[in-house]
């Protein structure tokens, strides 16, 4: 099975986007033996995307509070406590990122890895686009992901 | 004296936005005073956004404004668009439209009823404590869901906002093989969906009725799916294009959603508890069958048998797919031609949770001019306020939690776009004077 990379959000939900933007870039660079996934958040279409992968590249839109600078990058493990079940982020028709581990740990459908890199908003009003600050955030992004898999392609051989 | 509640929705680190309801109680000597259930109402937002748009935009753009029932977004921009440019796509087409719905009905109810409303009767906080004591429950729930995903990704592309759709018809037809491919996981949805109407008539429902009219679309001879004419329980029947004058809304001061009433009458409801009235004789023999055996009566009051008639359509869409890919022959061309033109037109499907009404004003260069969108869950607005309101006012001995929990499963009776995450609801109960 290919490493996986799903990007999360909500297109029309300005920076709420910016895990499908992400992954959409990413998918243009068309690295081999990777299979991207676009999600609105709902925890069985998750489930299902990264069950049994040797890695699951998550990119999601973070808001971790007041004060925290718009773009802020966040890069969390499987065993982070934001993924631990019961929290993180809850969309319009998503449950937290948190209940969809969970769940897939209680069924033992977990991949083998799991990264979740997760950018910090700026607007999350209705709308298309991103943020300058989030804009700027998902480029790095990109790139760091973009290195990842090159490595990681070497790295299984 | 003023008791405030509010249910634990963490949003830590990785907040998302928006899809939250708020539910007030007002309670004044001791009686239920008022209720003000608060949703976010998508389509809003989409109906000024897709101004200016040209028509053939309409399925894509749409498809985005629910993950969980794009395709009746889809049907009802399609529809709604060839009405408005004189055009009727039926024949092999329309059959492949059908299948696409079935796999979103599949999909949806296969969702609600195991991961959001069914823990509710097992006394569950949620689908992972379900998963930790009946994984296989929750794994059957997951194969169902799969099947519907599957079924959407052969005809849509994908399963969330399928891009294959278009005013029309499709951009391509799926070879024979591909849905084919698609028989043998049907065939164990559809053992899995009788076993699952089985799985939910057992469960133990409060003794509560309602008598709110009901509304579906009927298309005589078969389960209303993808298009009909509306009709209510009460002898209302109107053209899909007399919606503006026969769908009326308003705004109301507590909800972004607007509140829908029919006009010259009171608040209604959609949805399968109404399809199921309106057409369950249309039902395939093995639904009826099932429908029968779980003791639902030809007419469903209960909204909490809700979660045993949605069992009922899943066997239903299970089977009507597993017959339209039998008899499947790829339509050639898999699109009608449409040539832009001047006009208004009206369209209606039946997404999982009820009617969605579209309708566009185009001008000679396709251009849309103007928009309306009727969600069921404003339509039922209204109708799920009425049995809050009748349910609390007879168990205000509970505590809060309590309180708390058994609303947030009325609301669940209904299924609505904003009950997807499990816990969405901050309840707040004020005892003394009216604000």
């Amino acid at each position: 099975m290919n490493t996986v990379v799903i990007g999360i959000g909500d297109a029309y939900r300005h920076d709420d986007g910016v895990g499908l933007i992400v992954a959409k870039r990413l998918r243009d660079l068309r690295p081999r033996a990777v299979d991207f996934v676009e999600s609105d958040g709902e925890p069985t279409g998750l489930i299902d995307a990264w069950d049994g992968a040797p890695l699951a590249i998550v990119i999601d839109a973070v808001d971790a509070g007041e004060g925290v600078v718009p773009g802020r990058i966040y890069r969390l493990g499987l065993h982070h406590p934001a993924l631990s079940g019961g929290g993180g982020p809850a969309g319009s028709h998503g449950v937290p990122l948190g209940d969809a581990v969970a769940l897939a740990r209680a069924l033992d459908r977990m991949p083998r890895r799991m990264l979740l890199f997760g950018v910090q908003v700026a607007d999350v009003s209705q709308g298309v686009g991103l943020s300058p600050q989030v804009e700027w955030a998902a480029g790095l992004v990109v790139e760091e992901i973009a290195e990842l898999l090159v490595t990681q392609r070497w790295a299984a051989r | 004296m003023t008791h405030r509640h509010d249910r634990v929705l963490r949003v830590d680190a990785l907040a998302r936005v928006e899809g939250e309801g708020a539910l007030h109680i007002h309670v004044r000597d001791g009686k239920v005073g008022e209720v003000q259930l608060e949703i976010y109402e998508p389509p809003r937002f989409f109906e000024a956004f897709l101004a200016g748009r040209d028509y053939a935009e309409a399925p894509d753009i749409t498809a985005r404004i629910c993950g969980i029932c794009p395709v009746a977004y889809q049907m009802s921009a399609c529809q709604a668009m060839e009405d408005a440019v004189g055009i009727t796509v039926g024949g092999a087409i329309g059959k492949l439209r059908r299948l696409l719905y079935c796999g979103e009905w599949i999909s949806s109810h296969a969702l609600h009823i195991y991961l959001l409303h069914a823990p509710d009767f097992l006394g569950f906080d949620g689908a992972i404590d379900m998963a930790a004591r009946h994984r296989d429950l929750v794994e059957r729930g997951l194969r169902l869901k799969k099947t519907g995903n599957q079924l959407m990704t052969a005809v849509g592309g994908r399963a969330i906002h399928p891009i294959n759709v278009r005013v029309g018809g499709f951009y391509r037809a799926p070879a024979p093989s591909e849905l084919s491919a698609l028989l043998d996981p049907l065939r164990q949805a559809l053992d899995d969906a009788i076993a699952t109407v089985g799985w939910v008539a057992g469960f133990d429902f409060p003794d509560f009725e309602h008598d709110h009219e009901l509304l579906a679309l009927v298309r005589e001879g078969t389960y209303a799916i993808e298009h009909g004419v509306p009709h209510t329980d009460r002898g209302l029947v109107f053209p899909v294009s007399e919606l503006d004058h026969l769908v009326l809304e308003h705004q109301v001061p507590h909800s972004t959603a607007l509140h829908a009433t029919l006009a010259g009458r009171d608040r209604y409801l959609t949805g399968p508890v109404a399809r199921y009235a309106l057409s369950g004789r249309w039902l395939s023999p093995l639904a009826r069958q099932a429908a029968a055996e779980a003791g639902l009566p030809a007419v469903c009051r209960n909204p909490f048998q809700s979660i045993v008639v949605r069992a009922v359509e899943l066997v239903y869409a299970i089977e009507e797919a597993i017959a339209l890919i039998e008899a499947y022959e790829p339509p050639h061309p898999p699109v009608v031609h449409v040539d832009p033109a001047a006009g208004v037109g009206y369209g209606a499907t039946e997404a999982p949770r009820g009617t969605l009404f579209h309708r566009y004003d185009l001008d000679d260069r396709g251009v849309i001019r103007s928009v309306r969108i009727v969600p069921p869950t404003s339509q039922n607005q209204a109708s799920i306020e009425d049995d809050l309101l009748r349910f609390v006012a007879t168990r205000l001995d509970y505590d809060d939690a309590r309180l708390t929990s058994v609303c947030e499963q009325v609301i669940r009776n209904y299924d609505p776009c904003i009950s997807c995450a499990t816990h969405f609801l901050t309840l707040d109960i004020h005892e003394g004077e009216l604000p």
